[in-house]
Order: C-alpha cells, then structure tokens, then sequence
C-alpha cells in the first residue's frame, strides 16, 4: 500500500505541529456490487495507529463511511528529534507501515 | 439597382464569406482556452493544488518507486536507462502524442511505457488501466506541469490528425451526439447540475471524485461514449489515439497539470 507522510521540515521543542497521512485504499464499503452483480466484500482500513519515539500519539477507528484513499490530519508538540511511525490494517488483514523522522531543535 | 452599389453588395458578400471562412478555422478551437479547472468548484480546485492533499499524488509516489525499481529478464529500471525523470521526462508528456516508426502509428505515453516495458525490460506490459501504469504515465506527467501542451504535427501525423478530428465531429450512440456538440459548441452552460468543460487533456491521469480512483485519458473517453449511448472502445484503441492527437492539437499552449482533480 503507498502512503505519504507530511510533517515539518523542523520544529522548535514544543511546538504544535500538523501531521498528515494519505494512504492508497479502495475503501471498498460493502454495499456496492461488482461487474457481474455480486457484491464486493467490505474492505476498508479499519484501524491506523501512530507512535511518536515509540509512544502512541494518534489512533484510528475507521468504517464504511470513510471516501477511497484516506486523508487523515492530526496536531501533536514537538518534545524530541525522532520517528513517527504509522501502522494500519485493512479488512482483509493487509498491512502498511511507513515513517517520518522528525528534526526538533532547541 | 447601380453599378456602384452593385459591386458594393457584391464586395459586402465576400467580406461575409471570408469572415465565414475565418470563423471556421477558428471554431476549431475554443477561444478563449480555458482548463476543465475553471469548470469546477473551489474545493476541488484546491484539492488540485495542494500537492499533499491532491490524491493522484499517491499514484505519483507509486510511479516515482516503480521508475527506480528494476523489472523483467533485462533487470533494468527506467532509470537505469533515462535517469532523473525530472530533467530527462521535463516536457515530455506536453508533446505526446507522437508517430512510432515501429508501430507505423500514433502512440502516447502509456503506449511508450508498456513499449519500453517489453522491449528493453523484456517484462510483461502493465495493464492499461493498472495503477503500475497510471503511476508511471502520472509520474512522467508531473514532470511537464507547467509546460504549454505542444504537440508538434508532422507529415506523417496530418492524416491521424483528421481522423481525430472527424472522430470528434462525428455523431455516436443512442444519444446521436458528437464531442462537439458538448465541449466545442456549448462549453461554459450546463448539462443538468454540471457545467459542460471544453474537454481538454491536459490534466491526465485524473483522480476523478466520482471514479474514487485515477483514470486514464480513454477511461474518461469511455465514460463520454458510455453517457451518449455508444459502443465502448477499449482503452488503447487505435481510434481513441487519434482523437487524442487531436485534442492534444486542440488545447496546444494550455498547461500540462498532472496530476489533475475533477468531479
């Protein structure tokens, strides 16, 4: 699954800083039916966690409700250089993983 | 009636018939040239712009890994061969189509990946509407956003040239409408909620709303002959190219934005 990160270049410590993830999904909802009728199988990603230095600053539930390639955006404080780590699974059980290192100064 | 104001009336008829004629070629292309993204509302505008919220940017990124991923019994990559796509793919999809000597015939950007796929990678083509090769024909897009769509028409091209043209002006379906009668004769009014676009190319691939995913260029052309009732080609068709020989004709100087958004 391609996924893309956004988080600032640099952060001074303390900082409120945006964080975004866009993650390549069909989202597919369940209720709509494939070229031959028969209905495609719910799959969407259900659950997304994100830990900051190994400690679980954002967390996911998502459902049938949420459009195909979801675009999701949080506010955290910049406390210490390090990793954000973001780990998702769908219905189906696949799994995605991607990070970003964060630069904090001061 | 006198002699003088005879040959009045007779000049005033040919001015009327060169004006005609003037208009005519003209007509061939919308004046002014405008961007399906000016058709459509703010958000979806924005969504274009912002190069992290632009969801064919995730097809982008898929297309950035694959150009350096090697593939097939050659083991080569595209970049093995082409390099940083950003300068050795710059303005390359503003001038596609072109004429393929090997095929005798016209081929676009997709055609070219999946020719270069089999030839020099000696692996099996992607298939036409696989996000493998959206993600690639998007990546190479990007790298001409900005650039004026400058198609160049050569001898060999003339002839596909009109048959796209006559393609667009020829009436299909159920419906009995062409693609002029939409996009070249009423662009700018509306079609039940939307605003009819002049139908450019130069956003392709698109992530369309409506599609929840990127299409390519002839995805959009079957949903245009699905809407007036016609008989589907298949993405790739040797019709499809020449109608987008001619579009690319159409729109020349308008900006490349791939990768585009629409409804």
């Amino acid at each position: 699954m391609t996924a893309r990160i956004q988080v600032p270049a640099s952060a001074r410590r303390g900082e409120v800083i945006e964080i975004r993830i866009a993650i390549q999904h069909p989202m597919e909802t369940g209720f709509r039916l494939d070229d031959s009728g028969r209905a495609a199988p719910k799959n969407v990603v259900n659950a997304l966690v994100c830990r900051y230095n190994g400690v679980e600053v954002f967390r996911a539930e998502m459902g049938s409700g949420v459009a195909a390639n979801p675009f999701l955006s949080f506010f955290t404080v910049a406390e210490a250089s390090g990793e954000l780590v973001f780990d998702w699974v769908d219905d189906q059980g696949q799994t995605g993983s991607e990070r970003a290192a964060l630069t904090v100064k001061g | 009636m006198t002699q003088k104001t005879l040959c009045g009336g007779l000049l005033a008829v040919a001015l009327a018939l060169i004006c005609v004629a003037g208009h005519a070629q003209n007509a061939a292309k919308p004046q002014p040239l405008k961007s399906g993204l000016e058709f459509t509302g703010p958000e979806v505008r924005d969504l274009q712009r912002d190069d992290f919220a632009n969801p064919g940017m995730l097809w982008v990124t898929r297309g950035e890994k694959l150009w350096q991923e090697s593939a097939g019994a050659a083991g080569k990559s595209c970049a093995a061969c082409h390099g940083d796509a950003k300068t050795s793919m710059r303005g390359v999809t503003a001038r596609y189509p072109q004429f393929d000597a090997a095929r005798a015939g016209l081929i676009n950007i997709e055609g070219r990946i999946q020719q270069c796929r089999e030839r020099r990678q000696q692996a099996e083509p992607f298939k036409y509407e696989s996000a493998e090769l959206l993600g690639l024909t998007a990546y190479v897009g990007q790298q001409s956003r900005g650039m004026p769509a400058s198609v160049t028409i050569d001898a060999q091209m003339r002839g596909r040239l009109e048959a796209g043209r006559d393609l667009y002006y020829r009436r299909m379906g159920q419906m009995n409408l062409s693609c002029a009668q939409c996009h070249q004769d009423n662009w700018g009014k509306k079609l039940g909620p939307e605003t009819i676009s002049q139908g450019h190319s130069v956003a392709y691939p698109i992530y369309r709303l409506e599609w929840q995913t990127m299409g390519s260029l002839h995805r959009r052309f079957r949903s245009c002959q699905s809407g007036v009732r016609a008989e589907l080609s298949p993405q790739g068709a040797p019709e499809f190219l020449d109608l987008e020989l001619y579009l690319a004709w159409r729109e020349g100087g308008l900006p490349i934005e791939t990768p585009g958004v629409r409804r």
